[in-house]
């Protein structure tokens, strides 16, 4: 199960035996949507799945997740999404009343985003084998021109930009899974960035070096990547990271840290010092970034490693998750 | 949010900190062990050390429950579930601890049915709803979580649920904080005292330890402030020349423990002659087993059970470790054969053992080790 979590072992998936098998020797870092180019014209390209439990929870469900999480793949790579495709694989004995649903909830997305769903396939696999439905899809877009995202690209100095408060949704999934009897006024933020991404490239375009949406594993998950990526150290102010008292409180009690939650609607910005405070301000000026705000910044030391500092001067390394985060004992 | 952010508040943070600075003596090195593997946490997630003296030692002690467990019982556990077909429930803390035969993870991926709980409430409540399966709920901890397993065996008999029964591993702390000060090579000057094992049993029973031993106890909160000032209590004991028993945990640890607990852990335990340590070896009096009167609940009156004893790995220093007598990074195996992701000593497993705790917050701070990413796993 580790090597679908999103952390380390996913990581090592991928660059041990996917990427060099599949991907010959491309050294392109792994982004979330890939560039390719036909004849001469640049485009993104990126596929996901969606397994979520339950199908659906407060502040979404997995058709709106398909679709956000998608555009959000190319947003973040600096692409605009054009169009994408769908294919379902549903559980034997689904009601069809939860599959029109999450179709309905797909369309609204979609229409949201401004993208085009062009084609699909579905399969049904026998009951008890995929816990009501899965979602697969692959979507493309034009890259955004006024922006160039590449880990490499990243200097010491550079300004660390988080679009708003961070593990609404994976703390709204636990919750919504009932197995804990914990109550929260809480929802998943689940959305389209694309207009956030699209106000910070025309307003600080050249300033801007890289971009993640932290999902599963969390800010620390992708910052560490990130860290390995460029050979620096991600240096975060723990007081300034927005952490909403629910999520705080949900993972004090269950022993877990709010940097390995996964999110659904934000993203991560790596901004070059002289660019910061445009950045900032064409997102607080943009409906959904008025919590955005700079969390940090990169130094050299800790080289590949993210470190988390505290007021009163301690602090922390915060790693990769290492499988499902795994509520303690006591 | 209250009860978390008074006591992290910088300021005060600070003051504690020149307050230890000003009480600790500069010729001296201090050795204070915190019993608590819940301490040992807070102590790296909060960089605590970094705003420390450097003559002002923890020492990192036997309380974390995963870590004490020797690997037979689990694979004992896992085989009973593996042979009977039964539901093997267990904590999140649980499930990646590794056995001779593979961690509850390892087996769930092989077949075994294993479930994640959060309280052994939740485990009997899988048995009512599976009343066909049998579920064996897989108990660790120490005081802090036996009342809750008594709680839930009483409740078992009075509804008269008989597909339910748990495998006991709790143990009890007064006798592995004896057994660390019997050690010839441990010189401590204090302890901080458990925070959550104390909300059951209270202060009392640490007094022997100021009164036989002259070392000082401050039975602590789990926050930075409440950490501090615990040193800073202990800091004045030493400073004055006492040993005695303190409690900066008043918030939540009654001095004289929590009597609704300890008597439903009357009801259904009774202490077991003696139980092997990870690390600590075989001490008697040291754990807890179920009562005939529940012995139909009991996992291993109910099942054969093979009685494994597995040998640590050689080259793994975990006794040591646990001990406090070697850092987490002076163990041979740490962070290259032995971490968090593939963890060969039980100290790596948990959150709360004191190598992983150091693997994950403190360790790269000054080593810059990137994991190899080269093969799958």
């Amino acid at each position: 199960m580790a090597h679908g979590a999103g952390g380390k072992a996913s990581r090592r998936l991928v660059e041990g035996l996917f990427a060099p098998l599949l991907c010959g020797n491309s050294r392109e870092p792994l982004g979330d949507a890939a560039r390719v180019e036909i004849d001469g014209i640049p485009m993104a390209m990126t596929a996901d799945s969606f397994v979520v439990k339950p199908l659906r929870f407060p502040g979404g469900s997995i058709g709106e997740l398909a679709v956000n999480g998608t555009m959000n793949d190319l947003a973040v790579a600096g692409a605009r999404g054009h169009s994408m495709v769908v294919t379902f694989v549903l559980e034997e004995g689904l009601p069809s009343s939860v599959l029109e649903a999450e179709v309905r909830a797909m369309s609204s997305a979609l229409r949201r985003s401004g993208v085009a769903m062009v084609g699909g396939d579905t399969k049904v696999v026998e009951r008890g084998k995929a816990d009501g439905m899965y979602i697969t899809t692959a979507g493309i877009g034009r890259p955004l021109p006024y922006l160039r995202v590449d880990a490499r690209s990243v200097r010491p100095g550079d300004k660390v930009l988080l679009s708003g408060p961070i593990g609404d949704h994976g703390i709204t999934i636990l919750l919504a899974r009932g197995d804990l009897d914990l109550e929260a006024d809480l929802r998943s933020d689940t959305r389209c960035v694309l207009p956030l991404v699209e106000a910070l490239g025309q307003e600080a375009g050249p300033g801007v070096r890289w971009m993640r949406d932290p999902t599963r594993g969390g800010v620390a998950t992708s910052l560490n990547e990130l860290a390995r990526d460029c050979g620096l150290g991600i240096c975060l102010l723990e007081e300034e990271i927005p952490i909403r008292d629910a999520v705080r409180g949900a993972c004090e009690l269950l022993g877990l840290d709010p940097l390995h939650i996964a999110n659904e609607g934000q993203f991560l910005a790596v901004i070059a010092p002289e660019y910061a405070d445009i950045a900032l301000n064409a997102l607080n000026n943009t409906p959904g970034g008025e919590a955005a705000c700079i969390i940090g910044e990169v130094r050299k030391e800790p080289a590949n490693a993210v470190l988390v500092s505290t007021q009163y001067g301690g602090s922390r390394i915060v790693d990769m998750l290492a499988g499902d985060p795994l509520p303690r004992i006591c | 949010m209250r009860y978390v952010d008074e006591f992290r508040d910088p300021e005060l943070i600070t003051k504690a900190a020149e307050e230890i600075r000003r009480l600790a003596e500069p010729e001296r090195h201090y050795r204070i062990m915190e019993v608590c593997g819940g301490h040992t946490h807070a102590i790296y997630r909060f960089g605590l050390k970094d705003i420390l003296p450097d003559n002002i030692e923890l020492i990192h002690g036997p309380g974390c429950p995963v870590c004490v467990l020797p690997m037979g019982r689990i694979d004992d556990g896992l085989d009973i579930a593996r042979k009977n077909d039964v539901i093997f429930a267990a904590f999140g803390d649980m499930m990646r601890v590794p056995g001779a035969h593979g961690s509850p993870f390892e087996h769930k991926a092989r077949g075994t049915d294993v479930r994640i709980v959060y309280s052994p409430a939740d485990a009997l409540q899988i048995a009512r709803r599976n009343p066909d399966r049998h579920v064996i709920f897989f108990a660790i901890g120490f005081e802090t979580t036996a009342p809750s397993t008594a709680l839930t065996l009483m409740r078992a008999k009075r509804e008269d649920i008989h597909n339910f029964s748990v495998f006991c591993n709790h143990v009890t702390i007064v006798p592995a904080i004896r057994a660390i000060l019997d050690s010839p090579d441990m010189r401590l000057d204090g302890f901080i005292g458990p925070g959550h094992v104390s909300t059951v049993i209270g202060c009392r029973p640490y007094e022997w330890i100021a009164r036989a031993e002259g070392k000082p106890v401050v039975t602590s909160g789990f926050e930075p402030l409440d950490l501090l000032q615990s040193i800073v209590m202990l800091l004045r004991q030493l400073r004055a020349g006492e040993a005695k028993v303190e409690n900066q945990y008043k918030r939540v640890v009654p001095w004289e423990g929590n009597r609704a607990a300890l008597k439903a852990m009357a009801e259904v335990f009774e202490l077991r002659p003696h139980f092997e340590w990870r690390g600590l070896g075989f001490i008697s009096q040291s754990a807890l087993r179920i009562r005939k009167e529940y012995a139909e609940w009991d996992s291993e009156q109910r099942f054969d059970v093979l009685e494994t004893r597995v040998a640590d790995p050689k080259a793994a220093q975990c006794g040591e470790v646990l001990k406090g007598v070697l850092k987490p990074a002076q163990c041979k195996l740490f962070g290259k054969e032995c971490t968090p992701e593939h963890p060969i000593g039980a100290l790596m497993v948990s959150s709360e053992g004191s190598c992983a705790a150091y693997y994950n917050y403190e360790y790269r701070k000054t080593a810059s080790l990137v994991t190899e990413i080269s093969s799958v796993a």
